[in-house]
């Protein structure tokens, strides 16, 4: 079954925006799924027509089978969301913030209190469960919306950014928690700028720009599209235009060289090419990883 | 939504938003308290002994009805308009819109915030008056009729301006450019039919003088206009207000996008 399906999703804002221009997306039940795009490229907006804060100029929406228009109670029940911003009340302790929408989704007082007490605990939270949360350092709240988000155990969750500003150790640690609820059943959702965390986290994905999808796929298979992979090489002197010709360089920085190692082509031949045109490298390191070498690629075309 | 599920929904929004009352009741309640305190003793006491009787009673004990009524006014409003702009200002309002919470009944959370204040605050200064004099209650019913009414209306008026607001400067403009000159010149410090009968036309224009002059009817069995018809207006307002408010709420107009 699929967990979400929305086919020609359009969103034009008043004054004349056209966030979304016709946007076709499905995804699978129980997938890791990535939407990715530049800012501005309308993931967000394709996030609040999913959870109904805002509302689509065309297109059809549908969550677990459910339409969006005939069943917007059910769609919201299924559905648990993470926000980019902080949205919580920042006076309240972290237990009544996740309390408090647990009551928001028919959630008795002592079923919502426990719930977030066993949320608190399995995402280190409890020795902060009653301190105001604007207390709370950035990543404790980011774990408090992804806390609040589960609160009435939904079957798709959705993830906005959720380790923007997140140190390395703290994301490893949701990169766990968010593999272990997905291995559990949970179909997630998950925008992001940190691509490793994509190609760590998600089976499936899709890149939009400019309100459209333009690559879709799941990530290996996309991955193994990529041209080449691009390399920074450091010289032990400027290089001159013959050198420059001979290692293809597509820019220069002092010593820096970035050039692209085509599909099938190796660093030892780019080596012994410098070598042959009289250049020393010193040093040699990836420019990007290969899943941003698609993403480069597919925005720039 | 389940009705268990609903009411456990409307619970948690009044349980918030009382808790909250009176966590920061220095700012919720207190203030009111205080300037009408200061309203029994300047115009009550001071003035009040000059005026001589009004309607049949002391003018201390004439202007109680009043002052209750203002504060009631004042802090339904308040309260609803700062909790619901400050809630979209702030994003948490989010949580409301994103979960299956209808949206009769997010307006009958924010409404009942509005109404627990201006109860609590109009409960406080009946209080403070009774250290001034004792006011008699002829019409218990119309008493609590009136101050449910009051309080609604405004409560409701005060979600309408937190809908449209967009800034914080827009949740003081009405208050201070239209209800507080309403109010002032809805009969709280005098009888309208001790006006001019020119001066009574135009204070029937004035939605809050039926307001008041049905509360005080509640305490003292008199009143300008018929309580009835001041019922009947307050509840044609009500009705109105909260048709366009459920409207705003299902369209999203100042709330989604």
């Amino acid at each position: 079954m699929e967990a979400i399906m929305i086919l020609g999703l359009k969103k034009t804002y008043a004054g004349g925006v056209q966030a979304l221009k016709g946007i076709d997306l499905t995804v699978e039940e129980g997938d890791f799924f990535a939407l990715l795009g530049a800012n501005g490229a309308g993931k967000t907006t394709t996030i609040n027509v999913l959870v109904g804060l805002v509302t689509k100029s065309e297109g059809a929406v549908s969550v677990f089978g459910l339409d969006q228009d005939a069943h917007p109670d059910d769609v919201k029940m299924a559905i648990g969301v993470v926000p980019q911003e902080f949205n919580f009340n920042i006076f309240e302790t972290p237990r009544d913030v996740i309390a408090t929408q647990g009551g928001y989704y028919g959630m008795s007082v002592t079923d919502a209190y426990a719930r977030a007490d066993e949320l608190l605990a399995a995402l280190g939270l409890s020795d902060k469960s009653g301190v105001p949360s604007m207390q709370l350092s950035g990543g404790m709240k980011r774990r408090l919306m992804i806390a609040r988000a589960l609160v009435h155990r939904p079957r798709l969750l959705i993830l906005d950014e959720p380790t923007a500003g997140v140190d390395v150790e703290l994301r490893r640690g949701m990169w766990d928690y968010l593999r272990a609820l997905n291995a559990a059943g949970t179909t997630i959702l998950l925008t992001t700028h940190y691509l490793e965390e994509v190609e760590q986290l998600c089976r499936n994905m899709v890149i939009i720009q400019k309100g459209q999808v333009v690559k879709a796929g799941p990530v290996k298979t996309l991955l193994a599209e990529t041209d080449g992979r691009r390399y920074r090489l450091t010289l032990a002197a400027a290089p001159t235009d013959a050198q420059r010709a001979a290692l293809g360089a597509e820019a220069v920085d002092g010593t820096d060289v970035t050039v692209t190692i085509p599909t099938g082509g190796t660093l030892d031949a780019l080596i012994a090419r410098a070598r042959e045109s009289g250049a020393t490298v010193i040093d040699a390191a990836h420019a990007h990883n290969r899943l941003e070498e698609l993403y480069l690629s597919t925005i720039a075309k | 939504m389940q009705v268990q599920a609903l009411k456990n929904a409307y619970f948690t929004m009044v349980r918030k938003e009382t808790k909250r009352i009176f966590r920061i009741w220095p700012q919720t309640l207190l203030p009111s308290v205080i300037t009408q305190s200061l309203y029994f003793l300047i115009f009550g006491g001071f003035v009040g002994a000059r005026v001589g009787q009004m309607g049949g009673v002391s003018y201390m004990t004439f202007i109680v009805p009043g002052l209750v009524m203002m504060a009631v006014i004042q802090n339904s409003y308040t309260n609803v308009v700062s909790t619901f702009f400050s809630a979209k200002f702030m994003k948490n309002l989010e949580e409301l819109l994103v979960s299956p919470v209808p949206p009769w009944l997010i307006l009958s959370g924010f409404c009942t915030g509005g109404l627990v204040r201006g109860a609590v605050t109009g409960g406080l200064v009946m209080g403070v008056s009774l250290f001034f004099t004792r006011p008699p209650v002829l019409h218990p019913w119309a008493v609590l009729l009136f101050l449910l009414l009051t309080a609604l209306l405004f409560s409701l008026g005060g979600f309408l301006n937190g809908v449209f607001a967009r800034k914080f400067d827009d949740i003081g403009i009405f208050a201070t450019f239209v209800l507080t000159p309403l109010t002032y010149l809805g009969g709280v410090f005098y009888s309208v039919s001790s006006l001019p009968p020119v001066w009574q036309m135009i204070s029937k224009a004035n939605p809050i003088l039926y307001m008041v002059d049905g509360f005080r009817y509640g305490f003292f069995g008199t009143s300008s206009v018929s309580p009835w018809t001041s019922a009947l207006v307050l509840s044609v307002v009500c009705v109105a207000l909260a048709a366009v408010n459920l409207r705003m709420l299902r369209t999203g107009k100042g709330i989604r996008n």
